[in-house]
């Protein structure tokens, strides 16, 4: 069980992430997140994923996640994530994603980071 | 608990994931035995080694994976035998998780997360079977 719910903001698209992104929904959620961050491809466009609702990720949703932080990354858009935990915070810690990809406790900060 | 051994054979087929994992995990009762935390580790560690085997060791998929799960009350195990192509996944080299974003790809994650979220792993090769054996170390309940 998957579900993602996108809203428009200012600077990008917030993204609401729940359930399990697996080898099954994580092609689904990269079509979807790249659909968005190509809407206007000269524009910079940040995305902030909510995994507060995110209970599992494996190394093919870490995949995806990675596929669009590289194409958001040339116009300056940055892919910042808040809300972990459990074995989701587990698999960013081992794959060393938490090092390059700005992590978050809240929803609040992470907007404090991407200037909003 | 008692000593247990229990096998299925499943098509390697990504679309049965979820069948496998509640082979594995559900039936039986597994899940209730096992540490909460543990038991995300095995699923993750479950869903990385099936996508292996489906996407890379059959050349005309989707050729049998079977699955052999052995519990003892000091340990909780998964054999994953396949009879694709050879392939050790724990020969390859681990990626380099402190590189950043630009020089980051994908590959060798799955593999990365199942070495370190299992207590041990063993490949080997037993005639024309790929054995991958996953293990979980259980606390010894009072």
């Amino acid at each position: 069980m998957f579900e993602m719910h996108f809203t428009v903001e200012t600077w990008g698209r917030s993204v609401l992430l729940s359930g399990r992104l697996d080898a099954r929904s994580a092609p689904d959620f990269e079509k979807a997140a790249l659909a968005a961050a190509d809407e206007q491809p000269e524009k910079r466009l940040h995305m902030l994923l909510d995994f507060s609702g995110l209970e599992y990720i494996s190394s093919a949703g870490l995949r995806s996640i990675l596929v669009l932080a590289k194409r958001l990354s040339p116009s300056g858009g940055k892919v910042v994530l808040c809300g972990m935990s459990g074995v989701v915070e587990e698999v960013f810690g081992v794959s060393g994603f938490d090092s390059f990809l700005p992590v978050t406790k809240s929803r609040e900060e992470a907007l404090r980071l991407l200037g909003e | 608990m008692e000593n247990t051994v229990r096998e299925r054979v499943f098509p390697a087929s990504l679309d049965l994931l979820g069948d496998i994992r509640a082979f594995i995990l559900e039936e039986d009762g597994a899940e209730e035995r096992l540490p909460p935390k543990r038991v995300a580790h095995l699923d993750v560690a479950i869903e990385e080694i099936v996508v292996n085997i489906c996407s890379y060791a059959y050349e005309t998929p989707p050729g049998e994976l079977t699955i052999r799960v052995e519990e003892k009350p000091e340990f909780f195990a998964v054999d994953f035998l396949d009879n694709g192509v050879a392939f050790d996944p724990l020969a390859m080299d681990e990626p380099d998780v402190s590189l950043p974003l630009e020089k980051r790809d994908a590959g060798g994650l799955g593999i990365l997360l199942v070495r370190r979220m299992m207590d041990e792993v063993h490949y080997s090769r037993k005639g024309t079977l790929n054995s991958l054996r996953i293990v979980v170390d259980t606390p010894r309940m009072p």
